[in-house]
């Protein structure tokens, strides 16, 4: 019974739920059961609710059964990525400067989810202040793929994959600042959405860089992603760039899915040399089934986007150096005293050197460098040119077809370790994502296989322009019933048993 | 333009208050300098004809009635403050001796 449950899709779930043939606690139970069975093994979660989770489930139930009217996804649990301020839950970013620190209010996706009526299970690991590709910056150490526990999950939300890849969770909040719910999603064989930049309020997720942030899915199929995308979507006064215009449901885009005369154009600077074999051949193999199914693939140019992650390793320094001023030892999390005492500036610095982890630092000593009199031109100022050029490159593209597509990183997931000493490198990860931040347009990341040579997840990437979230559901959705109806089951039922390490979690403890 | 010197980091990192120490200024120094050196390609293409984009979505200004919303307690507000006296935050000295 507790296996069959958290092997059901979050939307199969909510039906069952709906229908009275499972409870919310026992739902709740069987996740809460499979996390303490393997997540000694995979750390995704860094905050795990237990029987608060079960309290909020007996009340769903209650409500259910006095006959209350309720959404799709209620009575479901949810993982939260640590970056967004939860009531009464831990809140760390990943970083040991808001150890044990307790929001006092919930950012807006996570009262959305609560009013949906979602279980929130905890809180998921993550690169510190969502920095990384791999979640090996987190201070609470690396979560690993379930895939392959030697691997990466992806970064920055790779609890949050990892979650819904070890099925602890039907459906994880993410945020995505340069790839972080897109890559993630392509290592570990799940779906993952970065929505139009204001569609998802910002309103309590702990800012990165603010004119990229983006919260979003991360889920195992595309319905859920689109159901979940339904729940925290709309305007929030809280947040200015919030979007204020009505949004079509991406459910019914889901469920009408079809690709049919749609034009997909294929970029040609990100389908190069590159990228591994294998993500390319399972690109390209995704796109002829499509195309065997009514769409038109066309190639196009984006020139810009190869200035793109340059652009974005100048603004994202830049504003992260702005946006961590707020760590100040005064109004939460640590506070470090000199030996001997000091001035607010000194327990200022002593905290944050001691508070904060080395690629923290290394970004925020860039972007105070990337904003220093007399460089702000040459870098921000740059940068923020190439920021428009490659908005013209996805205006341009776009007068040609419905969506692009591309591989949605070079590799599938590498080694704990093996990129760690190289932040340049690291950087390289976000190549096919990051111009989607820089122009606000959404991105999903679906399964597309796996790569042959290594046995390992491949994303397929889809972009749309800003606002036409509902194309990204309709082809992501399309090309995941084709695919399904290929392999005659979802990709993630080909990972490793994972419950095979469950005895030596246990023995070893928490890693 | 991306030669950056150990004096410079040690300066920015005076600005960003992080009191890092010499092993990491050092490292740190080597580090930037092949960041900038990768980053400043921006400029082969930005050139002055080009207008710069803040936001990816273009904004205007938002406006509300000027009336009390829902804000946080003292109480709330403080209680994850590492030091407080129960209604303001507690720091130490504003001000060192030299000053």
């Amino acid at each position: 019974m507790s296996e069959h449950l958290i092997r059901l899709t979050a939307s199969e779930l909510g039906a069952k739920l709906a229908a009275g043939e499972v409870s919310s606690v026992e739902a709740t139970r069987a996740h809460l059961d499979r996390i303490a069975a393997v997540d000694g093994a995979v750390h995704a979660f860094l905050h795990v609710e237990g029987e608060r989770a079960i309290a909020t489930a007996a009340e769903v139930d209650r409500r259910r059964a006095a006959g209350d009217e309720l959404g799709p996804l209620a009575g479901v649990p949810i993982a939260i990525k640590d970056v967004l301020v939860t009531k009464g839950m831990p809140s760390t970013a990943g970083s040991r400067i808001l150890e044990g620190w307790i929001p006092p209010y919930d950012a807006t996706p996570v009262r959305k989810v609560r009013e949906a009526g979602l279980i929130p299970l905890g809180k998921t690991n993550m690169d510190e202040f969502a920095m990384g590709s791999s979640t090996e910056h987190s201070a609470y150490g690396p979560t690993y793929n379930p895939w392959d526990l030697e691997r990466i999950p992806g970064g920055s939300g790779g609890g949050s994959a990892a979650s819904v890849a070890a099925f602890e969770a039907p459906l994880a909040l993410g945020s995505d600042t340069g790839g972080s719910i897109r890559q993630p999603a392509h290592v570990t064989g799940t779906v993952g959405v970065k929505p139009t930049y204001g569609a998802v309020s910002r309103y309590g997720s702990i800012a990165l860089a603010s004119s990229l942030d983006q919260v979003g899915p991360v889920t195992r199929t595309v319905l859920d992603a689109a159901l979940l995308h339904d729940v925290i979507g709309g305007h929030d006064p809280l947040d200015s760039t919030s979007i204020p215009e009505p949004w079509p449901s991406m459910a019914e885009a889901v469920r009408r899915a079809d690709v049919s005369g749609l034009r997909i154009g294929v970029v040609k600077e990100l389908d190069s040399d590159g990228f591994q074999a294998g993500v390319r051949s399972r690109f390209h193999e995704a796109l002829a089934l499509l195309e065997r199914n009514g769409a038109e693939i066309v190639e196009v140019s984006a020139p810009n986007f190869e200035y793109a992650i340059a652009a974005y390793y100048l603004i994202l320094p830049a504003e992260a150096s702005s946006n961590l001023a707020k760590f100040d030892s005064v109004r939460f999390g640590l506070r470090v005293t000199p030996d001997g005492g000091g001035t607010v500036e000194q327990v200022m610095s002593a905290t944050r050197e001691a508070g904060f982890g080395a690629e923290v630092k290394r970004r925020i000593i860039l972007g105070t460098y990337a904003l220093s009199a007399g460089y702000y031109d040459a870098y921000y100022g740059s940068a923020q040119k190439v920021r428009t050029l490659v908005q013209r490159d996805f205006d341009a593209a776009f007068t040609k077809v419905d969506v692009l597509a591309t591989p949605t990183a070079p590799t599938t997931a590498f080694k704990l370790g093996e990129k760690l000493d190289d932040p340049l490198a690291m950087y390289l990860n976000d190549v096919a994502t990051i111009p989607a931040n820089l122009a606000g347009v959404p991105g999903i990341s679906v399964p597309a296989g796996l790569a042959p040579e290594d046995g390992l997840p491949v994303g397929i990437q889809f972009l749309a322009p800003a606002r036409a979230d509902a194309r990204l559901y309709n082809v992501g959705g399309a090309l995941e019933q084709l695919l399904l109806a290929e392999w005659g089951a979802p990709l993630l039922d080909r990972a490793p048993d994972l419950s095979r390490h469950e005895l030596t979690a246990t023995e070893e403890g928490a890693l | 333009m991306s030669e950056i010197s150990a004096e410079q980091v040690a300066h920015l990192a005076n600005l960003a208050r992080i009191a890092l120490t010499e092993e990491e200024i050092e490292h740190l120094t080597k580090e930037l300098g092949q960041i900038m050196h990768a980053v400043e390609q921006v400029n082969q293409v930005a050139t002055p004809d080009v207008p710069p984009t803040s936001h990816p979505i273009p904004m205007q200004n938002v406006f509300r009635d000027d009336v009390v919303g829902q804000t946080l307690t003292a109480e709330e507000a403080l209680a994850g403050a590492p030091e407080s006296d129960g209604s303001r935050f507690v720091v130490s000295a504003i001000l060192g001796e030299e000053q």
